[in-house]
């Protein structure tokens, strides 16, 4: 079997990925990204919103009021020292950016263009701020594009399309690198590396209506599982009320700005009995509670009253297109309907995994020992949407991310060069861990039953599953059947089989490892939901609807060995005076 | 050739694979519903179109651009006109 040798080896090469690589290959160090799809195909090409920062160039703003904000959306579950960080680094990293090459729009006078976004406020809770960095709207291809340019100028190494399996260690359970198979032709690497980063972005996938593209599969986390490391506040999964069903796209809040309404299966406007008010423009949690509990209550539309309905019809074809083109174009391409004329049939849509990793604000992984709750895994780092540092707690906010996953990525390789100066040599790979990861692999190559169940099958029944019983309608008996409907499709996936043995371009076995990967973040999931009692965050249970700081101010890590365990919040930031909870209200 | 081997059909499902949902599903459903039709120049096309950056392939398929080549338009137009088929398709029969 071929093996490399690199000072770090990143896994993903997503905006995490790559604000790492480039730091590392400024560094000195040799560099190796391994990525499943080509690099500026990744995940992060899509976020089209922007990127927070308190620059004041439109508002009066700064970092403590981004801080403030950031944990107060965060529904006090989020870490305040390594928000502190995060807020404080966040102008450093725009300009940052600007200098790697990234076209901020510009206002006037030329200074960087902010956009006011929900959650953004000054002065502790006043009024609206606006502080959003934006590059038109594509901030993301923007960002993508540039860090990869320079990764190539750093002469950063490139795995393209190559999968990740396992990570590697020693017999001390130090991470040594991975194991990864070239998708082209199947050939197996074994990487060795002095320190692993883990940056394979979000698991929009478990559920079946998503925002999600098909690759945000949740490997790093699966990968993590596996190797022993528990994956933190799972449960904490952010839902967007209106995604086109079945299909996911988001449907944007503007339709219901401009006048659009949503009706059951009865033609009634539903939203009059949830939020007699705010109606169709009540806050996103809620619509999207109201939306589900008229499906569980047979109020749906369709044959399958599985989704309802957001009408735009009555706004009449010219406000339609003045207003709102984007969602006309969307809806005639992907439902084959004129909004104009016929109504969107829409489901909440998942969007965001606040869940993941455990890291420190250094991004080093850290897992509890004995009574320490938070020890660093020797060698292994994670950063991006994979990771959970915890910076969104129990809800992230709008343009949050993309910091989270520039400041962090960046914050990890400071820590590595570090780690780099004082561990100068590689250590010896464990043998049995190799064997252990060929296993993994080459399971899916044997021929296997013929009655096995097909991987997509599985996989589709999976997220349905999820999509019932853990998304935003929950309760003790629908959690509780969701954990047992999970933990047997994880028994069912064991017999599983593929078709396609070859090794060239084998798609099938490519998917079959994601929805290993999948089944790892399901289990952690439902079984983290079904545990917290309270409602907290993007976590709202119909049977215990209020905020429990006493028993749950807690993050949950959920292992594969040893199911739950808790640990406290950080509460205490680096240098200003923690914010202590508060109800949250907007 | 119009036999189109099965590891290259493999080679651009993977290819089709992308960073937004939008394109992963436009892509996918028209590869699954035209592609063994396709001729060797149609399928170079397709491959040149796979080149292109996510964000670019995005504006070009959701009508937010045109595209400046004659052909690439034209399969910018088909890949669209199979995906609205599609959807049509799928849409009366589920609500009959
Ligand atoms: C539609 C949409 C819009 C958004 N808009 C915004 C916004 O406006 N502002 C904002 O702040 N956030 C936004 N977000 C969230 C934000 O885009 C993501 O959280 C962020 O881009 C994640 O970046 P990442 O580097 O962690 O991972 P990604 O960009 O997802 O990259 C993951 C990388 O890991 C690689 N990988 C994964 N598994 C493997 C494996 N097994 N082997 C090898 N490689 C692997 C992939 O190839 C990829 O390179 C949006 C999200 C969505 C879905």
């Amino acid at each position: 079997m071929k093996r490399r040798q690199f000072d770090t080896l990143i896994i993903g090469a997503g905006g995490g990925g790559l604000r790492a690589a480039l730091q590392l290959s400024n560094a000195d160090t040799s560099v190796a990204v391994v990525s499943k799809v080509f690099p500026t195909r990744s995940h992060t090409v899509a976020a089209q919103g922007g990127m927070n920062a308190a620059l004041s160039n439109v508002t009066q703003d700064n970092w403590h009021w981004h801080m403030f904000d950031t944990v107060k959306g965060s529904d006090y579950l989020g870490d305040q020292d390594a928000i502190e960080y995060m807020c404080r680094a966040a102008p450093k990293a725009v300009y940052e950016l600007e200098h790697f090459g990234v076209p901020f729009s510009r206002l006037d006078n030329g200074s960087i263009y902010q956009r006011p976004f929900g959650g953004q406020s000054q002065n502790f809770g006043g009024d609206q701020a606006a502080r959003t960095c934006a590059a038109a709207d594509r901030t993301g291809h923007a960002i993508l594009h540039s860090l990869y340019q320079q990764n190539i100028h750093a002469k950063t190494h490139f795995f393209d399309e190559y999968f990740a399996v396992d990570l590697l260690k020693d017999e001390e359970g130090h991470v040594l690198g991975a194991l990864v198979f070239n998708i082209h032709d199947g050939e197996i690497i074994v990487i060795e590396a002095k320190t692993t980063l883990l940056a394979t972005g979000g698991a929009g996938q478990l559920f079946r209506t998503t925002t999600n593209a098909l690759i945000n599969t949740g490997d790093g986390l699966g990968m993590a599982l596996r190797a022993g490391i528990p994956l933190q506040d799972m449960e904490f999964f952010q839902f967007h009320p209106t995604g086109i069903a079945g299909r996911g796209m988001l449907i944007t809040e503007g339709a219901r700005g401009e006048g659009g309404y949503l009706v059951n299966g009865d033609g009634e406007r539903l939203m009059e009995r949830y939020a007699p008010k705010a109606k169709d423009l009540a806050s996103r949690d809620v619509v999207s509670r109201a939306i589900a509990t008229e499906v569980r209550d047979g109020r749906g539309c369709g044959p399958n009253k599985d989704h309802v309905m957001l009408k735009l019809d009555h706004l009449g074809e010219a406000v339609i297109q003045k207003r709102l083109p984007g969602i006309r174009q969307t809806c005639i391409t992907f439902l084959g309907i004129d909004p104009a004329e016929t109504p969107i049939p829409v489901f909440p849509t998942a969007h965001y995994t606040m869940g993941g990793i455990p890291t420190n604000r250094y991004g080093q992984v850290v897992v509890p020992v004995k009574d320490t709750p938070e020890e660093p895994v020797f060698g292994l780092y994670a950063a991006g949407e994979c990771a959970c540092v915890s910076v969104h707690g129990a809800n992230r906010l709008g343009g949050n991310s993309l910091l989270d996953i520039l400041v962090f990525g960046r914050a990890a390789a400071n820590h590595i060069i570090e780690h780099l100066a004082e561990n100068r040599y590689h250590l010896t790979m464990d043998e049995n861990s190799i064997d252990k990861a060929m296993e993994n692999l080459q399971r899916w190559d044997q021929k296997g039953k013929t009655d096995g169940e097909s991987v997509s099958q599985l996989r589709d029944e999976l997220k349905a599953v999820m999509e019932e019983h853990c998304s935003v309608f929950r309760n003790e008996d629908v959690l509780k059947q969701g954990v047992e409907k999970v933990e047997q499709l994880a028994r069912r996936l064991k017999d599983a089989r593929i078709d396609d043995q070859s090794s060239v371009f084998n798609t099938a076995k490519v998917e079959a490892l994601e929805l290993d990967n999948l089944m790892c973040c399901a289990l952690a999931t439902i079984h983290s939901a079904y545990a917290r009692t309270e409602s907290r965050g993007a976590h709202s249970r119909m049977d215990y609807t209020e905020r429990d700081d006493k028993h749950w101010m807690r993050h949950s890590l959920y292992s594969l060995e040893s199911g739950l365990d808790y640990k406290p919040v950080r509460t205490k930031p680096m240098s200003v005076d923690s914010f202590p909870p508060k109800p949250r209200v907007y | 050739m119009t036999e189109v081997q099965l590891p290259e059909l493999s080679r651009l499902r993977w290819r089709c694979r992308r960073g937004m949902l939008e394109l992963d599903l436009l892509l996918n459903t028209f590869l699954d519903a035209e592609y063994t039709s396709f001729d060797i120049q149609q399928s170079e096309l397709f491959e040149t179109l796979l080149d292109y950056p996510d964000q670019v392939l995005f504006d070009l398929l959701m009508d937010k651009m045109q595209a400046s080549d004659i052909d690439i338009a034209k399969l910018v137009d088909s890949i669209r006109k199979a995906n609205t088929k599609i959807s049509r398709e799928k849409a009366n029969v589920t609500e009959r």
